[in-house]
């Protein structure tokens, strides 16, 4: 590359797009949706021992106004789903959820007529994470794996806001209980 | 204590008290729905017993054709540290009870939730609405002819 060797070691030459999902990715505000027992593990997340910071995922902000990524944490009822939709509304694009725990993902134990089996039914989710409920380093997984779908264009968050070409997000059809 | 507690009753009650059966110590007697307020009244108040504290109460549906739904009340006594169960059963047709909140307050929620879940009504019942299902919901969940996984449709959810 001709370019790059004329400049020597002072420039580095990127996409843009590249860039701006490479600062992105480093500085997801986590939105705590905790619902029920999953939020001890996502406390446990943030917190000194496990430390989620170290990984660039910043405080957690009980704003959605500032937030960027929603942990859903818990067992989503009916009548909390709607509760939990007007609150990603409010998130500012780009967004992504992660889907913590199995009652979140596929309403775990829970099989009754109160709890939605799943909240992919509702909410586009990037990232489900196993467990009931998961542990902390499960959860960082998640977060790492979410910041390398961010990287790799590949997440579906919102597809208005986010640099780059991404491909148009199609919901499944929903579980038929 | 539970042979002195329903000799009261007899008493005051006569043949109002329509059953009653003592299981490992614990009496639980069955009552008319006409006179549940009148007995809880008494166990409350009479200074022997004093039946002060309601410790739980809560709906039934034994599905039958008659008889089908039924209120239960948990009362213990602070004072003799004895308990007592009440039992009144109504007909599905007409599932009306009288509301003990007149006689403990703490009733107004537990009634609450025995309506939202057996659509059994508390006449008299300052504010008589669902606890736990949103308002528009129109079923009784632990109605035994209520299936599992709800009806199809019968809650919002918000779209994707």
């Amino acid at each position: 590359m001709g370019l790059e060797s004329a400049l020597g070691d002072s420039l580095m030459l990127s996409k843009l797009e590249d860039a701006i999902n490479w600062c992105r990715k480093n500085s997801l505000f986590p939105m705590p949706m905790g619902i029920s027992c999953c939020a001890i593990e996502m406390m446990a997340f943030a917190g000194p021992r496990f430390d989620s910071s170290r990984f660039g995922s910043e405080v957690f902000r009980f704003s959605p106004r500032q937030a960027d990524v929603m942990i859903v944490a818990g067992t989503t009822t009916y009548k909390m789903a709607r509760v939990v939709r007007k609150i990603y509304d409010q998130m500012p694009d780009p967004k992504w959820v992660i889907a913590m725990g199995a009652c979140t993902s596929s309403g775990g134990m829970y099989r009754t007529y109160s709890v939605v089996q799943g909240i992919d039914q509702f909410l586009p989710v990037d990232l489900y994470v196993a467990g009931c409920p998961p542990r902390p380093d499960n959860l960082l997984h998640a977060l790492i794996t979410l910041q390398q779908k961010i990287q790799r264009r590949e997440s579906k968050g919102s597809t208005l806001a986010l640099a780059g070409d991404f491909p148009q997000h199609k919901p499944k059809p929903p579980v038929v209980a | 204590m539970n042979a002195r507690t329903l000799e009261k009753l007899n008493k005051q009650f006569g043949n109002g008290i329509l059953e009653s059966n003592e299981f490992r110590g614990e009496l639980a007697v069955v009552v008319p729905p006409e006179k549940i307020v009148e007995v809880c009244r008494f166990l409350k108040e009479d200074p022997d017993l004093r039946f002060e504290m309601l410790a739980d109460l809560f709906g039934l549906d034994m599905y039958s054709p008659v008889k089908r739904f039924g209120v239960v009340y948990n009362l213990y006594s602070l004072k003799n540290h004895h308990r007592i169960r009440i039992k009144t059963f109504v007909e599905e047709s007409h599932p009306h009870v009288q509301t003990v909140t007149g006689v403990w307050s703490t009733a107004n929620w537990h009634e609450r939730e025995t309506f939202d879940m057996f659509g059994i009504v508390f006449d008299g019942h300052p504010d008589l609405r669902r606890i736990y299902m949103p308002d528009e919901f129109e079923h009784y969940p632990l109605r035994k002819d209520f299936p599992l996984m709800g009806i199809p449709g019968s809650l919002y959810l918000p779209k994707k």
